[in-house]
């Protein structure tokens, strides 16, 4: 006779009088397949862990985006924010559907334009443009946005020198109601620097004043707050053309809008309590369709959408190394990935479900990672089915700034690999090995030999 | 090892121990273990049986048995082993 599945024993108390308003919420509905490729199949083929991309949900994501706000305002064009996921396949998927590049940095910058990204497509955004990411950027005729005064001198004194007009915008920040305020980005609107800005750009015909742009924070839960910086920099636009009668071609709304991940300490979950992205948009285009402008003069609007348009694109999958009863007697699971891969775990409380079928009985859990360090905790506590040494877990929602903020600590990164529309695998990122870290050391000569 | 006398488990998997006034739920196996308990089956006669019945290995079976010893005695479901 065929024996039966072995279910660790369990017993689990019922706190009875206890639980939280809305019960206590359990993740154990396992998730055996992504779109139709199981991950079983995935973690036998490319090891474990590994980061799963599903094509279809970026796809999705975009295209639901996209609608949101087209139908709501003539002129939108999304520019990818590299820095939330800089895959080049991932990046690609973006530019494939229309979307143009965003950058922070030279390293952005140039793989931006690798993926074959028109330079005059590409925003330059960021604190830290060397010389030679400006030049790079204005030989590219890519928009500027410039962050502070120096970055403006150093511009106006290149563009003299190169004999050519930059295209370029100002990054301004402003009081939207939001603690805490970003103001260390660009110039400030209430003070009047981001006004002097304007003065000091428009006074003299070396730089080209195109755009204006803002980003008011990330994991925003407020669309009024987008409402409130779109009157504003639509104000601005429009005074700008008032005093110097130049025309601003687009306002950049930069990113910001909540994923539907939990923060931590929050007490409902993120997909219950997220704003859909069409709220936002109702937001930010009433605010600048409302503000004045003449029909024929009104701006592009630019996003640089990130987090809301990747993460739930996103999986990681791994392995149970272990379990053991921690001495105050909660159950702990070690497992193969830690916060050298999920760095977002810091944050959130990420969804982490079974890969396989199990039973109906689940218990509570502290999560930790591979790692040596205390610091190490994928989940705090969580309820799941009893998981044995080898059973698989997918960590949902880990498609924005984990893979680009993974660590190579301790162990090596992982695969990843990206399922496409037709269920079919590719791999986008081999797993590091030993030569990836250790082709970049060199040990002086004198230390090479010992005896031990 | 005993469970107390009136630790009542339902079919369902429910157990109340009336001592401290606590409710838990028990998985399958796990209400197995304490009905073999009751009969007064040695820890050696238990995992024989559960290792006839399931596909598991001695090691993982008696490591999460004495495991679940553990919380029945935290729980005071059973008799404190004699000394
Ligand atoms: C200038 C700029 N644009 C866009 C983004 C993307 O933000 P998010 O992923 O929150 O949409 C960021 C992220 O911090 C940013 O700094």
């Amino acid at each position: 006779m065929a024996k039966l599945l072995y279910e660790r024993p369990l017993i689990t108390p019922l706190n009875t009088g206890m639980t939280n308003k809305f019960g206590t919420r359990t993740e154990y509905r396992p998730m055996t397949h992504i779109d139709h490729v199981a991950v079983k199949d995935l973690l036998q083929e490319f090891g474990s862990p590994l980061f799963v991309f599903s094509e279809r949900q970026i796809r999705n994501n975009y295209q639901s985006a996209k609608r949101a706000f087209e139908t709501r305002y003539p002129k939108v064009q999304f520019a990818w924010s590299y820095k939330t996921n800089y895959l080049d396949a991932i990046c690609n998927i973006f530019h494939q559907k229309g979307s143009w590049g965003e950058v922070v940095s030279g390293f952005e910058y140039k793989k931006a334009l690798k993926n074959g990204v028109p330079g005059d497509k590409i925003l330059f955004n960021g604190p830290d443009k060397t010389n030679e990411d400006l030049k790079m950027a204005i030989e590219n005729n890519s928009p500027i946005h410039i962050d502070h005064l120096d970055e403006l001198y150093r511009l106006t004194e290149m563009a003299r020198e190169l004999n050519k007009k930059p295209r370029v915008a100002i990054r301004v920040n402003m009081d939207t109601g939001i603690y805490p305020m970003w103001d260390r980005f660009g110039f400030n609107y209430e003070n009047g620097q981001a006004w002097d800005a304007v003065n000091k750009i428009l006074s003299n015909d070396v730089l080209d004043l195109i755009g204006l742009h803002c980003h008011i924070g990330t994991f925003m839960l407020a669309p009024s707050a987008y409402g409130i910086a779109a009157s504003k920099m639509s104000e601005l636009a429009l005074s700008i053309k008032r005093q110097h009668g130049k025309v601003i071609e687009y306002i950049d709304m930069g990113g910001g809008f909540a994923s539907k991940n939990t923060l931590k300490g929050a007490y409902l979950i993120g997909a219950d309590t997220v704003p859909e992205i069409s709220e936002f948009a109702e937001a930010i285009t009433s605010a600048i369709l409302n503000a004045g402008f003449d029909k024929d003069e009104l701006p592009y609007l630019y996003l640089e959408t990130g987090r809301a348009l990747v993460d739930d694109a996103g999986f990681l999958l791994g392995s149970v190394i272990s379990n053991k009863r921690l001495s105050d007697g909660r159950r702990a699971t070690i497992l193969d990935f830690g916060v050298n891969n999920l760095f977002t775990s810091f944050w959130y409380d990420h969804k982490v479900s079974p890969a396989q079928e199990f039973g109906m009985h689940t218990e509570n859990s502290v999560l930790y990672g591979p790692l040596c360090m205390n610091i190490d905790v994928v989940r705090e506590n969580v309820s799941l089915p009893p998981l044995n040494a080898g059973d698989q877990l997918v960590v949902h929602h880990v498609g924005a700034y984990n893979f680009t903020q993974s660590m190579q600590f301790i162990t090596l990164r992982p695969a990843v690999v990206l399922i496409d529309m037709k269920d079919e695998t590719h791999l986008v990122r081999v797993r590091e090995d030993n030569d990836s870290v250790q082709r970049y050391e060199q040990v002086p000569e004198y230390l090479k030999p010992f005896k031990l | 090892m005993k469970v107390k006398k009136n630790v009542a488990l339902s079919d369902s998997g429910f157990l109340f121990n009336p001592s401290s006034g606590e409710s838990y739920s028990v998985n399958p196996i796990g209400q197995e273990i304490i009905k073999m308990l009751n009969e007064e089956s040695s820890e050696e006669e238990i995992i024989a049986t559960l290792l006839e019945k399931y596909n598991v290995e001695r090691d993982t079976l008696e490591k999460d048995i004495r495991d679940f010893f553990g919380m029945l005695e935290l729980y005071g479901v059973v008799k404190p082993e004699e000394a």
